[in-house]
């Protein structure tokens, strides 16, 4: 199992994406500069890590989308391969039209970070499926434009087609504003696409992964994408 | 040509930053409402015609300028 991060200038979070996935799954993990155009041969996940690409100029993300790598992203992920944004990389799928809406300021217009807990929404995902619908698990935010939006039409089909795949909530799973840590829509914190091959999620997964470090609430993620990898 | 694009976040959408600003200007006594921030962006655009520098920065806006999810843009050829 083969994955691939891309690293933009200003990318902070590659290298946690790199541990997760390489030292503690233990999968061939590569990063990959943002001005080379094709993503290593059989790369199945490409984690578009956290950060402040190009420094959030115009908008986050905005110039990341596009980045020479990010044409060959387009096609992986057009062939349904799998794509995993997280914080700065979901600002990316989403300025890069990969994913629907936009993240906006958070609603406090202060950066957070904090351990929150998020709720599954949807367990039959190659990102989720080691997880159970309406499970909670604890993992860190750390960002300043949050904030989900998109047009109301088009969030009555996101929620309509279940796109959303991890809301805000407590620590008993209660949904509703607040639990919501930056205003974000209906508390949505990711979502995925309507192939179900491309997911963007502002809360960290990678960041808590490793019991040496406090924190394991973002194995689930991980355990899921293990089980996609070997066709469970 | 000088072309001035201006961006603005759509009506409808919080902006905690224009909050911000509006409640900074109440700090002051200043009785305002309804603050928006946006950005201003200004260039050089090749071209003679203002009708097609305009569609250019029209083509820029769509391209890379501005996000329709969130925002609108108006575009001056000065």
């Amino acid at each position: 199992m083969r994955v691939a991060v891309p690293v933009f200038p200003g990318s902070n979070c590659d290298h946690d994406a790199l541990h997760a996935c390489g030292t503690v799954m233990g999968w061939d993990t590569i990063p990959i500069w943002h001005q080379e155009t094709r993503l290593p041969e059989n790369t199945e996940l490409v984690f578009v890590p956290g950060g402040f690409s190009y420094g959030d100029y115009l908008r986050c993300g905005a110039i990341a989308a596009l980045a020479p790598i990010m044409a060959d992203v387009r096609r992986h992920a057009e062939q349904g391969g799998l794509v995993l944004g997280v914080c700065n990389g979901f600002q990316i799928l989403c300025e890069a039209q990969l994913l629907p809406g936009a993240l906006l300021r958070n609603e406090s217009l202060r950066f957070i970070h904090a351990d929150i807990h998020l709720r599954v929404e949807r367990a039959d995902l190659p990102f989720t499926r080691a997880m159970k619908a309406g499970e909670v698990f604890q993992v860190p935010i750390a960002h300043a434009e949050g904030n989900f939006m998109i047009d109301p039409a088009d969030l009555t089909d996101l929620e309509a087609r279940s796109g959303v795949v991890f809301r805000y909530c407590s620590p008993q799973g209660e949904i509703g504003a607040a639990h919501v840590p930056n205003g974000a829509m209906n508390g949505i914190a990711g979502i995925v696409n309507v192939r179900g091959n491309v997911l963007g999620m502002m809360p960290h997964p990678e960041r808590a992964v490793d019991p040496r470090l406090g924190a394991t609430g973002g194995l689930g993620v991980f355990r899921s994408l293990a089980g996609a990898f070997a066709g469970i | 040509m000088k072309v001035r694009v201006s961006v603005q976040l759509k009506p409808g959408i919080l902006d905690p930053q224009g909050k911000a600003v509006e409640h900074g200007l109440h700090g002051f006594g200043f009785e305002v409402d309804h603050v928006r921030i946006g950005r201003l962006i200004d260039m050089d655009v090749s071209g003679t015609d203002p009708a097609e520098v305009k569609a250019k920065a029209l083509a820029m806006c769509e391209k890379l300028l501005v996000n329709p999810v969130m925002e609108k843009a108006s575009i001056e050829v000065l």
